[in-house]
């Protein structure tokens, strides 16, 4: 130890003044892209709501004509109307459906529920777009193979259901977002005490009585916490309003929007009025979902005590409970498959029967496949997914370290800002994004960078919720003792905080991934011909009426998305907790 | 190697000052320990030497260089101060191996040393805390011991000028708490690495340090050798949080023909005590004297501060019996051998060392 010291004063002796550390580079450079993304969007929007259209002849001036032509119109207040309906409805459905469910799957003796909580994530991997044509195929009044069998079954012409209604668009979007609402709730009845439902049974309680005087009042923080993301995400809602509302007429905000600019002349500065509305209804509901966040952090626990409560004894009951398990999953996951099966394989769209049986082909498939975009489409959702999910999960990281890890001034707010596109729906920020890069020449407008900056500030507050929860399971210490090692932020960044943050990473980056894939409600704005992705393709299929090939298309893709996703949960399980 | 010095480390976060006015210096090759209460400042000062936290004002200095001073507003980062830690939760990384784990100083250090070098160096390192039979096992595999003797090896591995220990002994079970302890102690002394130890354990500082540091409300109460501060307690902090003892309220009389001894009338009646600083008659004072220092017998001893009083209660330990004597209903706690079997109701005679007995300036406390 003691020769140790000779050329220990040398290197004391090489203190000098700290230099510009290449830790305040990364730093600052993903501050800079947070607040860029988070703000920079919005402000442009409130901005452009403001001004007339710019045209070659004339530059923009200030108006609050946008507003008046909004707001004293009458189609607004019905615009207005219609979007509440049918988030209502929407959301109320999809509540009831989820929460008859988790409540059966959590705290009943239903046979088989342990196979159908596995089952139900099924209908989430089906994105919106492939769904809601599913349910056109199976609902429309001309073409709907319900309304044919039943039409063919009593021998009338009556039409049964249509899903070109308010009432259709509730029930389609509902049924494709129970899912998540059943998600939401079995953590809620996992995080709540079984023991004060069972001491209301020994008082001599009903099973009913339980429910409604014990049950539901305990969950109803939870209850209300999921009502505000159910509503908050049906008012989002893009592609079942466009596709159901649009050919009758029944308009929302998000469709509207939409129709606003692709009318000509596109009237930009009407939509970013009515996006300016949602915006108001959506940070509304997120601010009080946050107000909640005390009752609502409960959904964090997923995994909880492990306590098993006493399962109610439903007796013969239980089979009505199983059948509604199978009918739920026939409605959701079945049907819709299974009619894009089946078209996929027609030559022309029809009904099923043994003489179009016959006709089964695999020609829709070849069609797709020899489709010119197809490829480049296939490339580019890939790409854009890969891509995106990177980015956010190392950028949000940095973030998520500054916020958890450091006591820096003004940190929340940093917080804020990076979860700020959470009450963007996905085409007022499409909107927004767009408007800002027809305004700024630095020449994205058009390519694939405008998605790539679309999808980064859309999913980056899911990036920075991922890697939150597994940043604050990290000990301070173990970075400390990293820079006691001598190594500097970035190496004990690099090779500490992100190995790990892995379980969080890894978990993000998959979820990322798949909703990249899936975002249609941005890229409908901003894609333009060379950068269209798969659920664009999708969508100019539906409008060229090629629903064969549309169908065929939808298969592989719901089939490729399912084993992407069963790989992610086998990588999900290796790279699971390891820490002791 | 001059030593370590840290001169006025205060520290406001929030209004509360962690550290006020600490200063100390550590010589080259020994032990010294920073020994309070939880939330004495210990922890922070030791924080301060490592760099993880920034000092409001003062002075730290390492071998003769500055690595902080607010004055001429030198702060170097903690990972080019070089320094060697061990954490209370040992920090182990749970995604390395033990190997890993070791090297990882030798890998970032800026100095390029070659992947021949390291390995040499770690193993040697493992060795030396005897974990080398598991260098390839992952990290979390370990026990608590073997985490923590991996956490000294990777401290240790770059040859630290100065080895900063927080608390780490406190996550392991008594038993193992102990071997550690001498473990410590041999390496310490064997490889002669400057080092500074916090704890909160006063029998671990007794056991270890060349030096002890008592810290209460982030001040120094008193710097010494073990035995000095469990000797002569420089107050009562420090004498009641050091072992246990015996409070006695007393009024100084007058010197004593010896020099630096007093004669005092205290509560239980007049002693001869020792004082370190020199005392008025008529002062108030308190007496400090720790039960082993008060002999008990059946027969009246001869001798100064001889007192009689009655058994109260007796508590057996195995190797000792505590004896509670009351004095004019003043109880004094005592410790015996157990082969003393005075029952309890019976008169007893306590003889105090005149040496063993110090006067300490009434703090109100």
């Amino acid at each position: 130890m003691e020769a140790a010291s000779g050329p220990r004063f040398a290197r004391t002796g090489a203190f000098g003044p700290p230099r510009l550390d290449f830790k305040w580079v990364i730093i600052g450079a993903c501050v800079a892209l947070t607040l860029y993304l988070g703000v920079v969007p919005l402000g442009f929007l409130l901005w452009q709501s403001f001004f007339t259209p710019q045209s070659a002849a004339k530059a923009a001036e200030f108006t609050l004509g946008n507003y008046r032509e909004a707001y004293a119109s009458e189609e607004t207040w019905l615009l207005f109307w219609n979007s509440l309906k049918f988030a209502a409805g929407a959301s109320l459905l999809a509540f009831a459906l989820g929460t008859l469910l988790a409540w059966m799957n959590e705290r009943t003796n239903t046979p088989f529920k342990s196979l159908f909580f596995a089952l139900s994530i099924i209908p989430l991997i089906i994105p919106g777009i492939l769904f809601t044509v599913a349910w056109i195929l199976l609902g429309s009044p001309k073409i709907g193979l319900v309304n044919l069998a039943l039409q063919n079954l009593f021998d009338t012409n009556a039409v049964f259901i249509n899903v070109y209604s308010l009432g259709g668009m509730i029930w389609v979007d509902a049924l494709h977002y129970s899912p998540m609402a059943f998600l939401l709730m079995t953590a809620a009845f996992r995080s709540m005490d079984p023991a004060l439902e069972e001491s209301a049974v020994m008082s001599g309680a009903s099973v009913p009585q339980v429910l409604r005087k014990v049950t539901l009042p305990l969950v109803w923080p939870a209850i209300f916490a999921t009502l505000l993301i159910l509503f908050v995400r049906a008012i989002e809602s893009f592609e079942v309003p466009a596709l159901l509302g649009l050919p009758v007429g029944i308009q929302v905000f998000t469709s509207a929007i939409y129709q606003a600019v692709h009318r000509y002349p596109s009237q930009v500065g009407l939509a970013s009025a009515y996006a300016v509305t949602l915006l108001v209804i959506t940070s509304a509901g997120v601010y009080f979902q946050s107000r909640l966040s005390t009752s609502g952090s409960r959904y964090a626990t997923m995994t909880g005590k492990g306590f098993r409560p006493r399962l109610i004894d439903l007796g013969r009951w239980r089979y009505l409970t199983v059948a509604v398990f199978l009918l739920y999953f026939f409605l959701i996951v079945v049907l819709p498959f299974a009619v894009l099966l089946w078209s996929s394989f027609q030559k022309f769209y029809s009904v099923p029967s043994v003489e179009a049986l016959q006709r089964l082909t695999l020609e829709p498939y070849r069609t797709i496949l020899g489709y010119p975009s197809l490829m480049r489409s296939v490339w580019n959702s890939l790409l854009l997914a890969v891509t995106t999910a990177t980015l956010v999960m190392l950028v949000t990281a940095v973030i998520c370290w500054i916020v958890v890890k450091t006591k820096l001034r003004g940190r929340w707010l940093l917080d804020n800002f990076a979860s700020l596109p959470m009450v963007f729906p996905g085409i007022v920020l499409g909107l927004a994004i767009m408007i800002l890069y027809l305004y700024l020449p630095v020449g994205v407008y058009g390519t694939i960078w405008i998605m790539l900056i679309a999808y980064v500030t859309r999913f980056m507050p899911y990036g920075l919720r991922y890697n939150t929860t597994s940043m604050l399971q990290i000990h301070k210490e173990l970075e400390e003792s990293a820079a006691m090692s001598g190594a500097s932020w970035t190496t004990a960044f690099w090779r500490i905080i992100l190995p790990l943050l892995k379980p969080g990473l890894v978990a993000g980056w998959i979820y990322i991934v798949i909703v990249s894939i899936r975002e249609l409600s941005s890229s409908i704005l901003l894609y333009s011909p060379g950068t269209e992705v798969l659920s664009i393709l999708i969508w100019e299929l539906w409008e060229n009426g090629q629903y064969v090939e549309l169908s065929a298309l939808g298969v592989m893709f719901i089939i490729g998305l399912f084993f992407l996703v069963l790989v992610a949960q086998l990588i999900g399980k290796r790279f699971g907790i390891r820490e002791a | 190697m001059s030593g370590l010095c840290t001169e006025y480390v205060d520290e406001r976060g929030n209004v509360v000052r962690a550290a006020q006015d600490v200063s100390f210096e550590v010589p080259a090759g020994k032990l010294f320990t920073l020994l309070g209460p939880s939330g004495c400042g210990k922890t922070t000062t030791l924080r301060s030497i490592a760099g993880l936290e920034r000092p409001r004002s003062g002075e730290i200095s390492l071998g003769g260089a500055l690595i902080y001073s607010s004055r001429s507003n030198v702060f170097v980062p903690p990972n080019r101060r070089g320094l060697g830690m061990v954490f209370q939760s040992y920090a182990i990384w749970p995604h390395m191996t033990v190997f890993e784990n070791a090297a990882f100083p030798l890998q970032v250090s800026k100095s390029r040393i070659s992947r021949k070098e390291i390995e040499t160096k770690v193993l040697g390192v493992l060795k030396v805390v005897a974990l080398e039979e598991l260098a390839e096992r992952e990290a979390t595999k370990l026990s608590g011991g073997q985490q923590q003797r991996l956490a000294l090896a990777r401290a240790l591995v770059m040859e630290p000028p100065l080895l900063l220990l927080d608390e780490p002994l406190s996550n392991l079970d008594a038993k193992l708490r102990e071997r550690m302890r001498f473990e410590l102690k041999r390496l310490q002394r064997d490889l002669g690495i400057t080092t500074v130890y916090v704890t909160h354990d006063q029998s671990e500082a007794l056991a270890l340090s060349h030096s002890i540091a008592v810290m209460n409300r982030g001040q120094i109460q008193q710097t010494g050798a073990p035995r000095e501060i469990y000797e002569r307690p420089g107050n009562q902090f420090v004498a009641d949080f050091i072992g246990t003892t015996n409070f006695l309220r007393a009024t100084v009389d007058a010197p004593d023909a010896a020099a630096g001894f007093y004669r005092v009338a205290s509560e239980v009646g007049t002693l001869k005590v020792r004082a370190v600083d020199a005392l008025e008659p008529g002062m108030k004072v308190v007496i400090s004297v720790r039960p082993e220092d008060i002999r008990l017998s059946e027969a009246r001893p001869n001798g100064d501060n001889v007192l009689e009083g009655t058994v109260h209660t007796k508590v057996f330990l195995g190797e000792s019996v505590d004896f509670e004597v009351k004095i004019k209903e003043r109880p004094v706690l005592s410790r015996a051998h157990p082969s003393l079997g005075t029952r309890v109701g019976h008169p007893i005679y306590l003889s105090l060392d005149p040496e063993k007995c110090v006067a300490l300036k009434d703090t109100p406390e």
